[in-house]
């Protein structure tokens, strides 16, 4: 009985939102009284943008997997999911959206289960499952989406699809994230981006420019300021270690260490500073904790989220341009790096 | 981070969490993630649609079941072979008491209250259990570290109590739309639809007619037949036109006050616009319905829309109406309940009345709700993020990792470039009357308060007392529990209406009482002074509480009700201290002076010592504070 009442109450909210659609303004009832409490956070004009949005979400481990159970909450208005992996043992360490039922999983993509999963947070959200591989899709597809965002990409597509996004007239915010061991990496690429914040009583209009993903990943390091997260320089040379080694997310150990160090010598090299610049120690935590930190997980998909819900209702001062965390010194810090140091 | 170690003591943990909401659905779920295998959860509540935004182990099936149950039920489905154990019950009854925390590794809150926050923290000092609090409150939040002996206690910093206000603020002149809400809220609603043998302010005037005082016993009751929409009209005129117009004739009271205006029905309102809205008057059967609602019968659908005096005397009408021709049988026995959505409509209507009277801003009846309820506005990131950080400290705790322990801010803007901003915590307040046994001082007059007074104000509130005692010498004032026999109870509510001076035992200037929670493990000792007057604005209370070491006063108003009045104060928790309270305390790493400065300051020059650990000085400093 109970089953039947929530398939209808699922249809009469979707269809109620479709409703919504069309009329364009007002959020229904039974938004109002379901995101009252967000709504007293950022008002009732952010969340209809909210409802509105559609979301890309490639890459799914325990971070994005935080990152998606935040933004339906929120109530976005689709998220579409990318991950042809299967389900195996190590999917289901830290990703709480994946019953350890293997007579549930079997045969399924880690994007399908995560999909029935999602749905159940939120009914008037549009979860769904897009198959194939991301770096192949053209600039069209993109233009489907408000946000994109890639978690545990490769160098190659991460930069592949941010260009993608910005060929586009519309502007499709970009975010790529990666956590290992304990640490956490968000990148964010607003192009040109125009916003309000509040100043004293006042609501002030801004404007912030964004690198590329490109730019900001090839900055050379000699201008960089000292006290810059040396989690920055770590995955520049875990992202190349990866491209040279054909490797995935993860797939790496401490027996690759001896290569990351080469890699990392000849990086300082080429950008003319001092071997210290690069701790070993952190770049042997990355390529060891290949497995999520699940708190780390909260925190860095919590954040993730937070950056989303601002670009999609333009209210509130956005991260520029990347965000680092480190358990071990448990910092979360936003730094801002871009070609403008050479100049 | 995944040493066998650290594996070997999260699995042999055993953890209690308090507190299975927004919080901790988060928390729980992070905790089962990280391999923690025994878990024990208390919530005494059940749970509401406004939940489902957040506390994303409940679905809207479960509305009105308990809050624990279902998160541990959720929980096991992604993690079956955990061992999770849930109450649903207050954890302030006496069954969790020091022996019960006892069995604990640490104890991780998750509360939405500073009452119970007091009290859990000093069941984890009594039990010599660590305790990791938490708090959120939009895109703020907190996380701090508490082990006996080694770090401060919740309480060695005071935290701000729930503001109240001065009543002649709220009976004559209210400067501010909360004080609008609390006379619409606590007196005029409850006067109306409250109990009737309950005290109420509501006709306090400067000029105390004793003739007209029986008028206005007159003007509340409604006569058996009489017409509705006539007693509106008539409770509308004597409380925004009559009271106000003698509320002018003090000319004192307005001397540097800006005059309320009164407002009358019949200027707002004329006659034939109420005969076309009596839609309420052609129903027949008048059954209980909680459902109905002023606002769709007046054309009006969006909370968020700012209504004029005519609309929400409207609403005023329409709702007073409504409650008497569909929910006759509760009236007399109601109490505001923000999820009555009749009352809400009354209270924002009556609010705003009076608001325009006094020249204060509308506001809408969403906002109205939110002041009137006390409603923390709230957003599932924050609580995942703070959960993330309450298992990273959880994990330090339980590896005896001191040096590593830290209060950590979630900030809505970078300050120095962090959005999480960890902190090392301070060394325990000598002067802290709950971890340190420090005695208070009480200023208040011995003849007119009476042990009433002490008890509610001091004891419970301030105190955050459950179930005292209170003592003078060898003499037992009073006391509550169970198992006190009928002459007892006799004798202390004789007791309580005692003048302090007139007790069996008289407290006078110089006396010293004890106060003692006996399940909290408290002992407080409170020296008395006698003192003749209190300032009726600054001191309400008619007394004043001191001794141990203030935390500076933070913008005057708390959380608890103007959370949408003051969007500046860093209130994380319900009235908790934040990155801007200032610190005179300690810091374990003893670089910087005491001083007054803002602790945002303070962490500056601390954070810099953080980053540079080489610093010997430094090193000895901390290893100092943990021996």
């Amino acid at each position: 009985m109970k089953k039947n009442s929530l398939d209808k109450e699922v249809l009469l909210s979707r269809f109620s939102r479709l409703n919504l659609r069309m009329d364009g303004e007002e959020l229904t009832e039974q938004e109002t009284a379901l995101y009252d409490r967000q709504i007293r956070v950022w008002g009732a004009n952010a969340q209809r943008r909210l409802t509105k949005s559609h979301i890309l979400v490639s890459g799914i481990k325990g971070t994005v997997a935080e990152f998606c159970k935040n933004i339906v909450l929120a109530g976005v208005g689709s998220v579409t999911l990318m991950d042809d992996s299967l389900v195996n043992e190590e999917a289901l360490n830290a990703n709480f959206l994946i019953p350890p039922d293997e007579n549930a999983y079997r045969g399924k993509t880690v994007a399908e289960i995560c999909c029935d999963s999602l749905k159940d947070f939120n009914p008037m959200v549009l979860v769904s499952v897009e198959k194939g591989d991301l770096s192949a899709r053209s600039t069209e597809f993109f233009e489907k989406f408000d946000v994109v965002v890639i978690g545990y990409g490769s160098l190659a597509t991460k930069k592949a699809v941010n260009e993608k996004c910005r060929k586009l007239s519309k502007r499709v915010a970009f975010y790529t994230v990666d956590c290992r061991d304990s640490c956490g990496e968000i990148f964010v690429d607003l192009q040109d981006y125009k916003y309000t914040k509040k100043k004293l009583e006042e609501k002030v209009e801004c404007e912030l420019n964004f690198p590329s993903f490109q730019e900001a990943v090839s900055v050379p390091w000699k201008p960089i300021p000292r006290r810059t997260a040396k989690l920055y320089f770590a995955m520049r040379v875990i992202e190349v270690f990866e491209e040279n080694e054909g490797r995935k997310h993860g797939e790496c150990s401490l027996l690759d260490l001896p290569t990351v160090l080469e890699i990392k010598k000849k990086l300082c090299e080429a950008n003319t500073v001092s071997e210290s610049h690069v701790p070993d120690s952190l770049l042997e935590r990355l390529i060891t904790g290949t497995i999520e930190f699940p708190p780390a997980c909260a925190i860095v998909g919590g954040i993730l989220a937070q950056e989303v819900i601002k670009a999609v209702s333009g209210k509130g001062e956005p991260l520029k341009n990347f965000f680092y965390y480190d358990a071990q010194d448990g910092k979360g810090v936003m730094e801002n790096i871009s070609n403008s140091f050479t100049s | 981070m995944d040493t066998q170690q650290q594996q070997s003591s999260i699995q042999g943990a055993k953890v209690l969490m308090v507190g299975a909401g927004g919080i901790g659905c988060e928390l729980l779920k992070t905790l089962a993630l990280s391999g923690f295998q025994d878990i024990h959860i208390i919530d005494m509540d059940t749970i509401e649609v406004s939940n489902l935004n957040r506390q994303f182990l409940f679905r809207r099936s479960h509305v009105g079941q308990s809050k624990a149950k279902v998160a541990r039920d959720a929980v096991l489905r992604f993690r079956p072979h955990i061992n999770i154990r849930s109450y649903h019950a207050n954890v302030k009854n006496p069954e969790f008491d020091v022996d019960f925390f006892k069995q604990f590794d640490v104890v991780l809150n998750g509360l939405d209250n500073l009452d119970a926050r007091r009290h859990v923290n000093r069941l984890c000092l009594a039990a010599d259990v660590p305790l990791v609090e938490s708090g959120t409150t939009g895109f703020l939040g907190q996380v701090t570290v508490h082990v006996k002996g080694k770090t401060e206690c919740y309480e060695c910093q005071t935290k701000p109590a729930p503001k109240t206000y001065p009543v002649c603020t709220i009976t004559s002149t209210p400067t501010k739309f909360v004080h609008c809400i609390v006379w619409a809220k606590d007196l005029l609603f409850a006067k109306l639809f409250g109990d009737k043998n309950q005290d109420n302010d509501l006709n306090v005037r400067a000029n105390n007619a004793a003739s007209s005082s029986k008028e206005t016993e007159d003007v509340f009751e409604r006569a058996e037949d009489e017409d509705i929409d006539q007693y509106g009209r008539k409770i509308y005129d004597h409380v925004f036109g009559y009271n106000i117009e003698a509320a002018l004739s003090n000319e004192e009271t307005w001397k540097n006050r800006r005059r309320p205006r009164p407002i009358y029905s019949k200027e707002v309102l004329p006659e034939c616009m109420s005969q076309q809205n009596g839609s309420t008057q052609n129903c027949s059967a008048t059954d209980d319905d909680s459902t109905v609602s002023a606002m769709p019968l007046l054309g009006l659908k969006n909370p968020q829309e700012l209504w004029g005096l005519t609309q929400n005397s409207l609403v005023f009408i329409e709702a007073l109406k409504l409650f008497f021709a569909k929910r006759k049988k509760e009236i007399g026995h109601l109490t505001f309940d923000k999820d009555d959505q009749l009352a809400v409509e009354f209270v924002t209507a009556a609010a705003n009345i009076r608001a325009e009277s006094f020249g204060i801003p509308l506001h809408s009846l969403f906002e109205a709700k939110g002041i009137a309820g006390n409603i923390v506005h709230a957003v599932a990131t924050t609580n995942a993020i703070v959960a993330g950080l309450i298992v990273i400290e959880a994990i330090k705790v339980l590896k005896k990792d001191a040096d590593k322990y830290r209060m950590t801010y979630c900030l809505e803007h970078p300050s120095r470039k962090m959005l999480l901003m960890p902190v090392e915590p301070f060394e325990p307040n000598p002067a802290c009357y709950v971890c340190s046994k420090t005695p208070l001082v009480l200023e208040i007059n011995t003849r007119k308060s009476k042990l009433r007074d002490l008890v509610d104000k001091i004891v419970t509130a301030k105190l955050g007392m459950n179930l005292p005692l209170v003592m003078h010498g060898a003499s037992l004032l009073y006391e509550v529990g169970d198992d006190l026999d009928a002459i007892m109870v006799a004798n202390y509510n004789a007791n309580l209406e005692k003048s302090l001076s007139e007790l069996p035992s008289p407290v006078i200037n110089g006396s010293i009482l004890t106060v003692e929670d006996l399940q909290q493990e408290l002992s407080c000792k409170i020296n008395v002074k006698h003192r003749e007057e209190f300032d009726e604005e600054k001191e309400p209370e008619g007394m004043v509480l001191s001794g141990w070491t203030q935390s500076p006063a933070t913008n005057g108003e708390s959380a608890s009700t103007s959370n949408n009045e003051n969007e500046k104060a860093v209130d994380v928790t319900e009235s908790s201290s934040g990155p801007e309270m200032a610190s005179k305390k300690r810091r374990l790493s003893e670089t910087q002076p005491e001083n007054d400065k803002k602790e945002t300051e303070n962490v500056e020059s601390d954070d810099d010592e953080l980053m540079e650990i080489e610093n010997p000085v430094m090193v000895s400093k901390k290893k100092k504070r943990v021996e």
